[in-house]
C-alpha cells in the first residue's frame, strides 16, 4: 500500500510549480496528525519520508482534547518531543485544540494546503465511535488518507496518569471520598425509600455523582455511580418483589447509565475549564506585558519590563542583549532599577546569541541549535530588522518543551522587540527634531555672520578705492596705501568667505548645487574672480577639448580653484608660472593647479590639508591656513579626492580628482549642421 | 552719458551707511545727483517721488526683500535697477534678475565694477529707446545682425542656428547678465527648464569659435550659478 499511495500522491502528476498550480488551496502538502496514542513516531516518520520524496512541505499537528489528556502527562510530554523533532526534521508544527480530533485536522490542512495526511492505525476503537480514519475522511473527503501501521507491542498505556493532578489529590484518597460520598447518600437517601419514589431515590444518587465528577474527576464519579447503584440493589429485597421490580430495574439501569454519561460529560467539561482557565492566564500575562510595555520610552524601561515579566510567568532570569552598530551582540547590562547583578555569560553564551541573532532564529536551550546550552536565546524580530537578542534561562529546561509556554515566550520576544523598535524610532525622531532645530539655529547664526562681517568689509574695499579714485589725485605714497588696503580688505573678505564656508561644510549644512558642469568654465571664472591675486605671474591653461561634463556645485569648486591660485600667490615668488591642467583618468576628472615655485615641505604634503596647517610656520605670509582644508572638505563632499605633491623638477602641484557620472544626453543636434546657412529657428 | 538735459538721478537703496557712502561718492564722481534711502518703506517713497533714472538696491533690508522694490518698480518704469546682494545667495539673484532687476553686484565689490554695471545698464536702456544698431563688435568678432553674419578678425564664422541664437539673447542683453534660467527659456524654449547643461554646452562652443582662450574668456563671461553676461 504505501507505495501505491507514493505514486498516487506523486505531484509530478499534478501541477508542480506552486505558484503556478490551478489549485492553490490543493498544494502538495503532508500533514502528520498525532494523537499521542503510542503510534505518533510511526506516523512522523512515514510523513517525513513522504514529504522528502518530492521535496513537499510538511506539517505536524497534534489535536488536543479531553481524549489525549486522559493519555497522562507523560504521554503528552513524549508526543511534544516528537513534534519538535519534526520540526528539527523541517515540519512546521502546531499544537491546536478541540473536541473533535478529525474535524481540527481536516480544517487545518485544507488552511495549510496538506493533500496528504498521515496517520498511526488506532489500536483500538471503543464500539460507539468511528474509527479516527474515517471521521477524518468525512471531515475532509478531498484528502489522501496514509494509515501507518501500530507497532506490534504498543507502549503501555498511561493508565496511572488517568485524570493525575485533578485537583492535586492522590488518587486512593479521591476513590475512597467518593466511595464515601456514596455511601452517607445511601445513609440518608435509603430511609427515604418507603416514603420516596425509587426513581427519586436514583436522583439523589445522581446528584451525589455529579459533584463529585465535579469534585474529583471522572474515575471517582464512575466509582460513585456503581456503589449507589449496589446500594440501591442491596436496599431492594427487602422491598415487594411485585409488579413495580420492573420499574425499579428500569430506573437503577437509567441511573446507571446517566450517572456515567454525567461523570463524563462533567470531567471533560472540567477538563476543558482548566485548560481554558490556563489559557485566559497566558493570555493576560501577555495583555499585561503588552501594556506595560506600551509605556515604555526607554530602552531601560524595555529591559526592565521584559526581564520582570519573565520572571513573574515563567520563573526565568533573562537578559537583552543590544548589538552594537557592527551588528555585534554586547554583554548583559546592569538592571539600573532593580540594581541587580546581570547575568554572567561566557564567550560560548555569547556566541550562541549572536548566532541567533545573525540568524534570526532560536538558539540553545531545546532548540535544534547547541540544544545543551541552559539559556535559550530568542532573536528580537522586529518588523524593520532583528533588535537584539533575548537569553531566557528557566529553572526547568524541560518545561520549554511544552508549546504552550514556548509560544507564550516567543510572544514575549515578539512583543519586546516591537517595543524596542518603537523606543528606537522615538530616539530618531526625537534626534531628527534635535537635528532640524540645529540646523535652523546654525543657519541662521551664519547668515548673521556673514552679513555682519562681509557689511564693513564691503563699505572697506569701496572706501579704500574711493580713495585711490580721489581727486585730485593722491600722491604717490599715499596712493599705495590706498591700493594696499583695499588689496587686504579683499583678502579679508576671502578670508571670511572661507572661513564661513568653513564652518557650513563642517557641520554639514551644506546642500550642494549639483549641476552638470564644464570645468572649462568653472576654471575661466575662478581665473576671473581671482586672477588678481596672482599678480604678475604668468597663467597658463590645459584643458582638452571634449571632456566630459562633471556634476558638481560650481560655486564651490570656482572656491577651491581660487584657494588654489590664491596659494600659489602667496607661495611663489612674482615671477612664477602657473598652470591649471584638465584630463580625464580612471573613471575621474583630474584638475590640477601647478607653479614652478620652491615646492612643498617635503614629507608634510597630506598635512597641508589640515585646518590651520601652513607651509611656512611664523611666516609673515597672510592667512591661517584655512584655503587647503576648505578646499579637501568641499572636493571631499563631492566624493572627490584632493592632494598636493611636488614636481620632479621644480615647483608644487595641487590636484583635485572628481568622480565622473553619467552624464546626460546632449541637446538635440539634428537642427544644428555646421552646413546650414545661419537661420533663427523658432522655439 | 544723458539724454535729459538735467542732471541723472540715483536713489541708493540701502541700509548700511558706509556703502551708501562710497557708491554716493562713485557716481557723484560721476556727474550724477544722488538721493539716499535707508528703509525698503522709503526707498518705495523715493522710486515714486524722486524719479531716478537709476536705482541702486540691496536686496537684505532690515524692514523688508528689496524684492519687493522690484516688483513695485517695474509695474509702472523700466528704470535700471542694480542689486547688491552676498555671495552665497545666487538663488536671490536669480529672482532678482527675473523679477527685472537689470544687473547685480556680489558684496564686497570695486567700484571699477559698480561703474561698469551703471553704464552697461544705461546704454542699454538709451538703446530700447532708440534705434538698434545693427553691428555688434567684441574683441575681434564682428556681429551683423541684419545679415545675420559673424566674424572673427574678419574671417567669418559659422554658427549653428542655437549658437547664433544663444548669441543674440546675449548681444540683446550686451553688458547686462542673463540668467541661465532665461537663456533656456529664449533658446530652447520653456519646456527645457531643467537641461540647465544645454547653455554651458553651447557657452563652450560659441567660447572655442569666439574667444582666443575659451578657457580665460574675455567677452563671453559666467556669472556662476547665476547666468551669463557678454562683456563688449
Amino acid at each position: 500500500m504505501p507505495l501505491l499511495r507514493t505514486i498516487a500522491y506523486h505531484p509530478r502528476m499534478q501541477s508542480s510549480g506552486s505558484t503556478t498550480s490551478s489549485f492553490p488551496a490543493r498544494v502538495r502538502g503532508v500533514l502528520a496528525v498525532l494523537r499521542a496514542d503510542g503510534g505518533d513516531e510511526y506516523t512522523v516518520a512515514a510523513a517525513a519520508r513522504l514529504a522528502a520524496l518530492d521535496d513537499a512541505p510538511w506539517h505536524a499537528i497534534l489535536v488536543e482534547n479531553a481524549a489525549t489528556r486522559r493519555q497522562g502527562e507523560a504521554a503528552r510530554l513524549r508526543t511534544l518531543e516528537l513534534l519538535r523533532r519534526a520540526q528539527a526534521q523541517g515540519a512546521v508544527t502546531a499544537v491546536l485544540d478541540g473536541p473533535d480530533a478529525a474535524s481540527v485536522a481536516a480544517g487545518y490542512a485544507r488552511r495549510h494546503g496538506c493533500a496528504t495526511a498521515v496517520t498511526a492505525r488506532e489500536r483500538a476503537t471503543p464500539w460507539w465511535r468511528a474509527p479516527f480514519l474515517r471521521r477524518l475522511a468525512q471531515a475532509a473527503p478531498e484528502l489522501d488518507l496514509v494509515e501507518v501501521a501500530a507497532p506490534a507491542a504498543a507502549p503501555p498505556r498511561a493508565a496511572a496518569a488517568h485524570g493525575a493532578g485533578a485537583a492535586g489529590t492522590p488518587a486512593p484518597r479521591r476513590y475512597l471520598a467518593a466511595i464515601g460520598a456514596s455511601l452517607g447518600t445511601a445513609l440518608v437517601a435509603l430511609p427515604l425509600l418507603p416514603l420516596l419514589d425509587v426513581a427519586n431515590v436514583a436522583m439523589l444518587f445522581l446528584l451525589t455523582v455529579v459533584l463529585v465528577a465535579i469534585r474529583l474527576g471522572r474515575g471517582p464519579a464512575i466509582v460513585a455511580t456503581l456503589v449507589g447503584f449496589c446500594a440501591l440493589v442491596v436496599a431492594a429485597p427487602r422491598r415487594q418483589y411485585d409488579v413495580s421490580e420492573f420499574k425499579y430495574a428500569v430506573a437503577l439501569g437509567v441511573m446507571l447509565a446517566v450517572g456515567w454519561i454525567t461523570a463524563r460529560l462533567t470531567s471533560d467539561l472540567r477538563e476543558q475549564a482548566e485548560s481554558a482557565i490556563g489559557r485566559e492566564a497566558r493570555t493576560r500575562a501577555l495583555y499585561e506585558f503588552a501594556r506595560a510595555l506600551s509605556v515604555a520610552l526607554l530602552t531601560e524601561q524595555v529591559f526592565e519590563i521584559t526581564c520582570r515579566f519573565l520572571a513573574r510567568t515563567f520563573d526565568a532570569r533573562a537578559a537583552i542583549l543590544l548589538p552594537d552598530d557592527a551588528g555585534r551582540l554586547r554583554g548583559p547590562v546592569a538592571d539600573p532599577g532593580s540594581g541587580a547583578r546581570p547575568p554572567v555569560l561566557s564567550v560560548l553564551d555569547m556566541a550562541a546569541a549572536q548566532w541567533a541573532f545573525d540568524h534570526a532564529t532560536p538558539a540553545g536551550a531545546e532548540t535544534p541549535t547547541l540544544p545543551s546550552n541552559s539559556w535559550l536565546y530568542l532573536p528580537l524580530l522586529a518588523p524593520m530588522r532583528s533588535r537584539g537578542v533575548l537569553a531566557v534561562r528557566v529553572p526547568d529546561v524541560a518545561a520549554l518543551l511544552v508549546p504552550e509556554r514556548r509560544e507564550l515566550l516567543d510572544a514575549f520576544a515578539a512583543l519586546a522587540a516591537i517595543a524596542l523598535e518603537r523606543v528606537h524610532y522615538v530616539d530618531v525622531a526625537q534626534d531628527a527634531v534635535v537635528r532640524m532645530e540645529g540646523e535652523r539655529l546654525r543657519n541662521s547664526l551664519l547668515a548673521a555672520l556673514s552679513h555682519d562681517l562681509r557689511t564693513p568689509l564691503t563699505s572697506l574695499v569701496g572706501l579704500s578705492e574711493s580713495l585711490t579714485l580721489s581727486r585730485p589725485p593722491l600722491a604717490a605714497a599715499q596712493m599705495e596705501l590706498a591700493n594696499a588696503l583695499r588689496d587686504e580688505a579683499r583678502r579679508m573678505s576671502t578670508l571670511v568667505a572661507n572661513l564661513l564656508d568653513m564652518a557650513r561644510i563642517q557641520s554639514g549644512g551644506v546642500k550642494l548645487n549639483l549641476q552638470w558642469q564644464m570645468v572649462e568654465e568653472t576654471i575661466g571664472s575662478a581665473l576671473r574672480a581671482c586672477r588678481w591675486q596672482l599678480g604678475a605671474r604668468t597663467v597658463d591653461t590645459r584643458i582638452p577639448r571634449g571632456l566630459p561634463l562633471v556634476r558638481f556645485d560650481a560655486t564651490l569648486l570656482e572656491r577651491v580653484l581660487c584657494n588654489l591660485l590664491e596659494n600659489a600667490g602667496k607661495y611663489t615668488p612674482p615671477d612664477a608660472h602657473v598652470t591649471i591642467a584638465a584630463r580625464v583618468d580612471d573613471g575621474m576628472l583630474v584638475v590640477g593647479v601647478c607653479d614652478d615655485g620652491p615646492g612643498l615641505p617635503t614629507g608634510r604634503e597630506d598635512a597641508l590639508f589640515e585646518k590651520f596647517e601652513r607651509g611656512q610656520q611664523e611666516s609673515s605670509i597672510a592667512g591661517v591656513g584655512l584655503g587647503l582644508a576648505i578646499c579637501r572638505a568641499i572636493v571631499e563632499a563631492h566624493g572627490g579626492r584632493m592632494r598636493a605633491f611636488n614636481l620632479p623638477d621644480a615647483g608644487a602641484c595641487f590636484e583635485l580628482r572628481l568622480p565622473l557620472g553619467a552624464p546626460p544626453p546632449l541637446p538635440d543636434m539634428d537642427s544644428d549642421h555646421h552646413d546650414q546657412p545661419i537661420d533663427q529657428h523658432e522655439h | 552719458m544723458s539724454i535729459e538735459p538735467a542732471v541723472p538721478v540715483a536713489l541708493i537703496v540701502e541700509d548700511e551707511p558706509q556703502i551708501r557712502r562710497f557708491v554716493r561718492m562713485a557716481l557723484e564722481g560721476e556727474g550724477w545727483q544722488v538721493h539716499q534711502s535707508e528703509t525698503l518703506k522709503r526707498g518705495l517713497i523715493d522710486s515714486g517721488t524722486r524719479t531716478p533714472d537709476l536705482i541702486i538696491l540691496d536686496l537684505g533690508l532690515p524692514d523688508g526683500d528689496g524684492l519687493r522694490l522690484i516688483r513695485d518698480v517695474r509695474t509702472w518704469s523700466p528704470v535700471p535697477i542694480i542689486v547688491l546682494s552676498a555671495r552665497i545667495d545666487e538663488a536671490d539673484k536669480i529672482t532678482a534678475l527675473d523679477a527685472g532687476a537689470d544687473d547685480y553686484l556680489t558684496k564686497p565689490f570695486g567700484i571699477g565694477e559698480l561703474l561698469a554695471r551703471v553704464r552697461a545698464a544705461l546704454r542699454r536702456q538709451h538703446k530700447a529707446g532708440g534705434d538698434a544698431s545693427a553691428r555688434i563688435a567684441f574683441g575681434g568678432v564682428e556681429v551683423d545682425l541684419n545679415k545675420r553674419t559673424v566674424q572673427r578678425d574678419g574671417e567669418p564664422v559659422h554658427l549653428t542656428p542655437t549658437e547664433y541664437k544663444l548669441l543674440s539673447v546675449l548681444i540683446a542683453n550686451l553688458g547686462r547678465v542673463v540668467t541661465a534660467p532665461q537663456l533656456l527659456r529664449e533658446v530652447w524654449g520653456p519646456s527645457n527648464a531643467d537641461n540647465g547643461h544645454y547653455v554651458r554646452i553651447y557657452m563652450g562652443h560659441l567660447r572655442q569659435k569666439l574667444e582666443d582662450d575659451p578657457a580665460q574668456p574675455r567677452h563671453l563671461l559666467t556669472e556662476t550659478a547665476v547666468g551669463y553676461r557678454l562683456q563688449p
